[in-house]
């Protein structure tokens, strides 16, 4: 087995866990019960998926300007998903969106 | 296979047609305008679409590569400036339902059309 | 593989076009149409035109949504009434629709290097370019030196259409308005949003002058980089309040950029006629023909750059100063 090898099947690992991480993340935004959680889960896929995607590509790119650039992009992305997550989050609890009023799995067992 | 390369064609005539139906049949100002964007994008579709050529790349020369299929670059440049001219036109659009909102105090055709009658 | 990936693509750029038009609150509407357009930008990444997508995420995902938020803040959040015929309407939609799909049986197929519109005057472009303009990138050479014509016309609509809002807009409501202080200080109490913002502005100011004068080697250009600066005062607007954003760009500054712009581009055209040339003829704006096309497509690409951010932002400003009530 080659270095090239090893690199290539790495980064296809790296890159379908990222993909499961997204198929995770989308599966929780639908299906957690209220906005926090939904949150909570879907920031799954601006944190840890681009992640393992983009080092996934750069594996694939090498040593080439086309890495920088992928690894600018994902600094991007980890500065503004958290970022618009936090924003998001201070808007609802700002329009009065609280976790009690929304939970209908508690309420069922109360 | 043959059938399914002219998915983007249907894809367009579908997405023109949603467009066309919020511009006809909604009665909000603002939600037709959104319908009309729907219909723009629809034929910015087709035309990149028709622009496309197998195997071809992105019409953009690279270093010691000569024998390389490009897509067509036309169709491109006129849907590059389309879309800033779509996004100017659709501002004058949403100006006016401004200046209808203050002058009518609605954005429901029915009702404006109800306080013109009057 | 492309070809699977394509008809995911559209069917989900499909899905999202029937729950815009389906959902009845307006603000939800808005923000799918933003999704809608990243999903179109990918599309046209997939077929090739990259320079479209890039001006479709840009125009389509960032600056659309922010006139229509602003327009829904002045306006209503939900649409009220239902319309009466709508039968008749799904009736000729739908009749439409499947002549369209009848229609489509007699195109050529698609992606054939053999179809009627790759015959005509897109190999001419494809040739020219390599040896008369000598830049990589064929887009940017066919918008700013083979129809350069055209381009002019576009940013003149788009001059047009910026002065046709400032005169909707700017005139004085019948109702007096007094202006909430949140309007005018825009997220300033949010620590996090204001933190990032603040260190991402620079760059995104960056990459919009890289856009605008690597444009003729990669994917970009004037409209493009245009419309990526307004973005970044736009959000610098929404972060720090309107009024700190016209300090720093203030209206006369904007109107100036709107008009010198065009002026820039009309200029070099009459330039062009000054030394012997044709209209918007570049070649003889510099002793090698080369050098001159490639000089003039430098400066008419600064002058629409200038144009579409003075233009988008005067917008903006429009809007938004109407806002505050």
């Amino acid at each position: 087995m080659t270095l090239a090898t090893i690199v290539d099947i790495a980064s296809w690992l790296l890159m379908s866990a990222g993909g499961l991480f997204v198929l995770i993340g989308g599966i929780g935004a639908l299906r957690m019960p209220d906005l926090y959680t939904r949150m909570h889960a879907a920031s799954v896929t601006d944190s840890i998926a681009p992640i393992l995607i983009i080092t996934g590509i750069v594996l694939q790119a090498g040593f080439t300007l086309a890495s920088i650039k992928l690894i600018a992009i994902l600094l991007f992305l980890l500065l503004t998903g958290p970022t618009a997550t936090n924003a998001l989050a201070s808007a609802a609890l700002l329009a009065g969106n609280r976790t009690e009023q929304a939970t209908p799995y508690t309420s069922k067992d109360d | 296979m043959a059938l399914l390369e002219l998915y983007h064609y249907w894809a367009f005539a579908v997405l023109l047609m949603i467009g066309f139906y919020a511009v006809i049949a909604k009665l909000n100002l603002i939600k037709k305008l959104i319908g009309l964007s729907l219909f723009q994008a629809a034929v910015f579709l087709l035309y990149i679409s028709m622009g496309k050529v197998e195997g071809g790349t992105a019409p953009i020369f690279m270093d010691g590569v000569d024998e390389q299929l490009y897509s067509n670059p036309l169709p491109q440049v006129l849907i590059l400036t389309a879309i800033v001219v779509g996004i100017s036109t659709l501002a004058l659009g949403l100006g006016i339902v401004v200046r209808i909102k203050e002058e009518y105090g609605s954005i429901e055709e029915n009702e404006i059309q109800e306080i013109d009658q009057r | 593989m492309t070809a699977v990936f394509s008809i995911f693509l559209l069917t989900l750029l499909i899905i999202t076009a029937i729950a815009i038009v389906r959902i009845s609150n307006l603000f939800a509407a808005v923000m799918l149409s933003g999704i809608f357009s990243l999903l179109l930008a990918a599309n046209f990444f997939v077929l090739d035109a990259a320079d479209v997508a890039l001006t479709e995420a840009a125009v389509g995902a960032g600056i659309s949504t922010v006139l229509f938020l602003s327009a829904l803040a002045m306006t209503a959040e939900h649409e009220r009434s239902v319309s009466t015929n709508r039968g008749i309407a799904l009736i000729v939609v739908i009749t439409t629709t499947i002549a369209i799909i009848y229609a489509t049986f007699d195109k050529p197929a698609f992606g054939d290097p053999a179809a009627p519109i790759h015959q005509h005057v897109a190999p001419w472009y494809l040739d020219t370019t390599r040896y008369a303009i000598e830049i990589p990138n064929v887009v940017t050479a066919v918008l700013g030196t083979f129809r350069g014509y055209d381009t002019l016309g576009e940013v003149f609509v788009v001059f047009t259409a910026g002065i046709g809002v400032m005169f909707l807009l700017s005139a004085r409501s019948g109702s007096k308005r007094q202006r909430l202080p949140q309007a005018s200080e825009g997220l300033r109490h949010y620590l996090v949003p204001r933190v990032v913002g603040r260190m991402l502005i620079p760059f995104i100011l960056l990459f919009a002058l890289y856009v605008q004068f690597h444009g003729e080697y990669s994917p970009g250009g004037g409209f493009q980089a245009g419309a990526i600066f307004a973005a970044a005062i736009i959000l610098y607007a929404l972060l720090e309040g309107e009024d700190r954003a016209l300090v720093a760009l203030p209206r006369s500054w904007l109107t100036t950029m709107m008009v010198g712009g065009a002026l820039l581009y009309g200029g070099v055209g009459v330039v062009c006629m000054l030394l012997g040339g044709n209209f918007l003829d570049y070649s003889v704006l510099s002793s090698n023909p080369v050098a001159g096309q490639q000089l003039g497509i430098l400066l008419i690409e600064a002058g629409v750059g200038i144009t579409v951010t003075g233009v988008l932002l005067n917008i903006y400003h429009a809007f938004a100063a109407r806002d505050k009530f």
